[in-house]
This record gives structure tokens, C-alpha cells and sequence, in this order.
């Protein structure tokens, strides 16, 4: 043996053997074999009772099953490479051993982690088939769905209109309350105050109140043009003034990111503040503040469906009068399909910007 | 009377007294290098010109008119008065042509077409009308800073303040930047500089003042102040210079 490898000998001592991640691997790979394949052939028994749903649970059944046999090549891996490993030390080659041992290692804790995700997956099964699958009959009922999804589909056009202006109206908004937060000078600190107090009492106040309390309240109270609103416009109105205290400060957090040297370059050129601001600042935190600012717009738009306290009649409203009609909540699960279907994508975006800025930080 | 003129100029940020009575006279078409230790108070006496820091006391005058103090029209001053900074400090949103034109534009309302002409002609003369549309990030230290100083001169500023405008380049960069102030020197452009480059400040410079811990100690022809000092701390500062191999 030469000196080097006495030393890299030496050194994979420390770095723990293969026995143990391999065995763990191999029971789990055997755990999740058997709790998932027990669980496909209920499915399957269960399949014929469950209605429109007989040939969606026996393809999760196939699928289930199929997907454990993906759990073989990593644990095969494991083991063989930990065999091979014991095979190199006889041999006296501590490189290879410790080569083998880490891709071990490595198969090991790929075949635990798939192990860990499909058993997560296969509880979900396992909950559904609760109770002689009434779970699955309760939130997943296909005559329900069938039933309600077209009138509910339609009534999500009023929350897609309601976030939609929201959203536009937020965005200047929220900009301009965030202008008068950073006011100035002694005139700016009035301006900032007032625009401060009205930050913190509607970040506080929760979405559904502002809701009830704009919706309910300015009718009741017979303010001019403001009780005339009608409860769609209302939402509209209350979702812009809790949102707007939320996108304020996001757009503060971005204005206060610009390094002060942008202003001093600005303003030494002669500009003064509103169009340095203008030209030079704003430009420049609202390309920073894009990804949290979509991140409120999620929330903005999962709230339209508190609009439900005031009467407006949106997909929420409408799925809870077939729910309590046919005492099924598959109507409301429809709802939640359609939020998901229009969120993952904008989440999606959220990421892909997060990770462009995060690639041009580190090119810098 | 001397085309800008600072008297008795006091500023403190907090109990931090930095400037302390400075006195300095600049002529037109001269230009005068201020050099000195880090944190003597170059960089603060220059943005006090510049009215990017209100000062405590003494007066600034520009072509006559008092130009600091309560009322002072600062917009107006920087018009005037250009400043290029240390760390180039373009926008970085916007493209080599649009960073040039943004103020002609906003201020003496240029059209677009007139303000682009006057920055092409500029970018020509330093050698990047080729960078016109390109965005600062893809630039190099030495061409950002060449942008930054056409930024400043499209303004037509009456005197123009270079603050240790070459301190942030790799060396090899530095000579890019330095022969275009020559240029402006040759061409009788009015400059007040804070500078570590003492050989480059023995070559353009009218006058060179000392700065040490916000006052000036000694001011005179470079020849004097870099090759004949009086005062002690000059040339202690000078000694510590040569070491590092900077003049
Ligand atoms: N904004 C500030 N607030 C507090 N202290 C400052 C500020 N700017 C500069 N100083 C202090 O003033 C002194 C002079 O700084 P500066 O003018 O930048 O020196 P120089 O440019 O000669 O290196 C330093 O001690 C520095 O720490
Ligand atoms: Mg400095």
C-alpha cells in the first residue's frame, strides 16, 4: 500500500460504514412494498362500490403498485455497492472501497426518501378508504361533482373578476401608499404618519371583517356614492383596502433595498426627488418586488372567496348551497380544484423568478 | 473673486466633527487635486460642494452667488455642479444611452432625439459609442466609470467633482478612466479631485491641497506639495505613498 492510500484508508474510517444505511433501506423498500400493495387490492375491492370513480381507483391501484417496483433499483444498488465495498478493503484498495461505500450510501438514502414519499401518498389512499371509503364519498362524490361543478366553474368567473380588479387597483395603490410612508422632510411626516396608521390598522384587521364591515356597514350607513356600492364592488373595495396596507409595505421593503448611492447619483445629476423616485428608484425596487408581490396576490385571490359573508354569489357561495342541499361537501372540493388549478402555475412563476434573481446574485 | 469658493466650511455627522474649516479657492479651467489619508474628509468636503450634505458652517460660492445654506436651490447648484463618484453608481435598469440622457432630458428638456445626438457625441469621445445600448452590468469597471463621467459631463456642468473615481478599478483599467480627464484638463473643464493616483496629480493638476483630519495644511503648485513639502504630516503622508509603490 502506498503512503496515500494508508491516509485515504485512515480517512474513509471516519466517514462510517454502508451496513447500516443499506439494511435501513432494504427494510423500509420491504415496509412500503407490502403497506402499499395491501393497500392497491383494497382499492381494487373498493373500486366497483365507488361509482364514476371504478376506473380511476384501480389505475391509483395499478399505479401504486407499479411505482413500488421503481423502490428496486436504488436498493439493489445499495447493496450491491456495500457488497463490493467489503470486497475492495480484502483486496486492500481503500480508494475503491470508499468509492463504493458512498454510492452506497448515497442508492441508501435515495430508497429511504422514495420510501418516505410513497408511504406519505398511500396514507392519503388509506384515509380516503376510511370507513367504507366514506371519506372519499363525502369530499369526492362523482354524482355530486357532476352535479355542481359547471354552475360552480361559472360562479369562480365572479372571484377571478373580483381578484382581477383588486389586483390592478393594489398595485398603484399600494404604491402610493407606500410613497407616503417614506415622505420627506418635516412636510413628508404628517403624510407618512396618517399613511403609517393606515398600514398597521388594516395589516391588523382580518380580510373577513373589512369585508362584513365594508360590505354591511356603508349600506347601512348611507355614505354617498360609497352605499350604493354594489356587494361585488364592495369586496373589490374592502380586498383593496386590507391588500393595499399589505403591498404597501412590500413595495416600502423594495424602495428602502435601493442602495442610497442610486439616489445621491440621481440627485446630483439635478433630478429632484419625485423624479428620482420616478425614474430611477421605483424602476428599480418594483423589478425586486415582483415574486412577494405575486405571493400577495395569491392570498388577495384565495380571499375573493370570503365574499360569501357579504352575499356576493361566488363559486364558494355556490358550492355551499349544493352542499347543504344534498348534505355532500364534493361541490366545495370543486372549489378547491379550482383555486389549486389557478395558483400552481402563478406559484410556479413565483419560483422561476426567485431562481433567475438568485442565478444573478451569484453572477455578480 | 475665484469662480468657486469655499470659506470657513464646518461639517459633523453626529459628535464626529470631519471637516473643520476649510478654505479653497478654484479658478476657472483649473484643477485642483485634493489628496490625503482615507477618511480625512475628501469625499465629504466634495458631496458638501455638491450640496449632497448640508454643511454646518461657512459659506459656498459659485460665479458670485452664495450657494449654500437655508433656501438654496440644490437642484439648481447641481446642474451646475457634476459629481462622479467612487463607485460609478449608474442605473442600473436602464442602458448605457438612456443613463446619459435621463437628466438633459428631465431637465433642460431635450427631446429625445437632441439628447441622444449630444450623448452619442460624448460616448464617441470616450471611446464607447459602441455601448450605447448596452446595460451597465455588461461593463467593465473601467468602461462604467467612463459612462459615469459622461453622465456628469452631458450636463454641462460648470465644475466637475471626481470623488477617488479610479480607486474601485483593476489596474490595468485605471488609465482608461485617468486619460480621459487629461482630455477634459486639455479641453479647460473646471475640476475639484480626490485622488490616490499622485503621479496622474503632479500631471494635471493647477494646485494641490492637503487634507488632514478636515482642514487643509498645505496647498500650492503640485511640484511643492508632492516634491518639496514643508509641513511634517505631509510628508509622512507622501513617505507611506511611496511605500505602497503609488508614486
Ligand atoms: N454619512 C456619514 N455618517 C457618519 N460618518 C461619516 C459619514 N460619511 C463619512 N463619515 C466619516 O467622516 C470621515 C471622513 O470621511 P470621508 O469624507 O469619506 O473621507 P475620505 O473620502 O477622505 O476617505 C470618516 O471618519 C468617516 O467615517
Ligand atoms: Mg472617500
Amino acid at each position: 500500500m502506498t503512503l496515500l492510500d494508508v491516509r485515504s484508508a485512515a480517512r474513509s474510517a471516519t466517514t462510517g460504514g454502508t451496513a447500516g444505511p443499506a439494511a435501513l433501506a432494504a427494510l423500509a423498500t420491504v415496509g412500503t412494498l407490502c403497506f402499499v400493495d395491501v393497500t392497491a387490492i383494497r382499492l381494487v375491492h373498493a373500486a366497483p362500490r365507488s361509482g364514476g370513480w371504478h376506473w380511476a381507483l384501480l389505475a391509483i391501484a395499478t399505479a401504486g403498485a407499479l411505482a413500488t417496483l421503481l423502490l428496486i433499483r436504488p436498493v439493489v444498488t445499495a447493496v450491491r455497492r456495500g457488497q463490493q465495498a467489503r470486497k475492495a478493503v480484502e483486496l486492500g484498495d481503500a480508494v475503491a472501497a470508499r468509492a463504493y461505500r458512498s454510492r452506497s450510501r448515497n442508492a441508501a438514502w435515495v430508497t429511504i426518501g422514495s420510501c418516505a414519499a410513497t408511504l406519505i401518498a398511500t396514507f392519503f389512499v388509506v384515509f380516503l378508504l376510511a370507513n367504507d371509503h366514506a371519506v372519499q364519498r363525502t369530499f369526492f362524490a362523482p354524482e355530486m361533482i357532476s352535479i355542481s361543478w359547471w354552475e360552480v366553474t361559472k360562479a369562480f368567473e365572479k372571484n377571478l373578476f373580483i381578484a382581477g380588479v383588486a389586483e390592478v387597483i393594489v398595485l398603484a395603490w399600494g404604491l402610493v401608499v407606500a410613497l407616503a410612508r417614506l415622505a420627506p422632510g418635516r412636510a413628508g411626516r404628517p403624510i407618512a404618519m396618517i399613511a403609517t396608521a393606515y398600514v398597521d390598522a388594516f395589516r391588523a384587521v382580518p380580510a373577513i371583517i373589512v369585508i362584513y364591515l365594508v360590505g354591511f356597514g356603508l349600506p347601512l350607513a348611507g355614505v354617498p356614492v360609497l352605499s350604493s356600492m354594489s356587494p361585488t364592488w364592495a369586496a373589490i373595495f374592502a380586498l383593496v383596502l386590507t391588500y393595499g396596507a399589505y403591498v404597501a409595505e412590500v413595495y416600502r421593503a423594495g424602495i428602502e433595498s435601493i442602495h442610497p448611492s442610486q439616489m445621491a447619483a440621481a440627485r446630483s445629476l439635478g433630478l429632484s426627488y419625485p423624479a428620482t423616485m420616478r425614474h430611477v428608484i421605483v424602476p428599480q425596487a418594483v423589478r425586486r418586488v415582483i415574486p412577494p408581490l405575486l405571493n400577495d396576490f395569491i392570498g388577495l385571490q384565495k380571499d375573493t372567496s370570503l365574499v360569501t359573508v357579504i352575499g356576493t354569489v361566488d363559486a364558494f357561495t355556490q358550492a355551499k348551497t349544493y352542499s347543504s342541499n344534498y348534505f355532500n361537501l364534493s361541490s366545495v372540493t370543486v372549489v378547491a380544484a379550482l383555486f389549486v388549478l389557478i395558483t400552481i402555475p402563478q406559484t410556479r412563476f413565483v419560483d422561476r423568478l426567485l431562481a433567475r434573481d438568485q442565478r444573478r446574485l451569484q453572477a455578480r | 473673486m475665484s469662480f468657486l469658493e469655499i470659506k470657513g466650511l464646518r461639517k459633523s455627522y453626529g459628535e464626529l466633527e470631519v471637516l473643520r474649516g476649510i478654505d479653497l479657492a478654484v479658478e476657472q479651467h483649473q484643477v485642483i487635486c485634493l489628496i490625503g489619508a482615507s477618511g480625512c474628509g475628501k469625499s465629504t468636503l466634495l458631496r458638501c460642494v455638491n450640496a449632497l450634505e448640508p454643511i454646518d458652517e461657512g459659506q459656498i460660492r459659485l460665479d458670485g452667488d452664495v450657494v449654500s445654506g437655508e433656501g438654496t436651490d440644490v437642484d439648481r447648484l447641481r446642474r451646475d455642479v457634476g459629481i462622479v463618484f467612487q463607485s460609478f453608481n449608474l442605473f442600473p435598469h436602464m442602458s448605457v444611452l438612456d443613463n446619459v440622457t435621463l437628466a438633459p432630458r428631465r431637465i433642460h428638456r431635450l427631446s429625445r432625439e437632441q439628447a441622444q445626438a449630444q450623448a452619442l457625441e460624448l460616448l464617441e469621445r470616450v471611446g464607447l459609442s459602441g455601448k450605447a445600448a448596452a446595460y451597465p452590468d455588461q461593463l467593465s469597471g473601467g468602461q462604467q466609470q467612463r459612462v459615469a463621467i459622461v453622465r456628469a459631463l452631458a450636463m454641462n456642468p460648470r465644475v466637475l467633482l471626481l470623488d477617488e473615481i479610479t480607486s474601485a478599478l483593476d489596474p490595468e483599467l485605471v488609465a482608461e478612466v485617468l486619460g480621459i480627464v487629461r482630455d477634459l484638463a486639455a479641453a479647460g473643464q473646471t475640476m475639484l479631485l480626490a485622488t490616490h493616483e499622485m503621479s496622474f496629480a503632479r500631471e494635471v493638476a493647477d494646485t494641490v491641497c492637503f487634507l488632514h483630519e478636515g482642514v487643509i495644511l498645505e496647498q500650492g503648485p503640485p511640484e511643492q506639495i508632492l516634491g518639496a513639502p514643508t509641513e511634517p504630516r505631509t510628508q509622512a503622508f507622501l513617505r507611506r505613498i511611496i511605500e505602497a509603490g503609488r508614486l
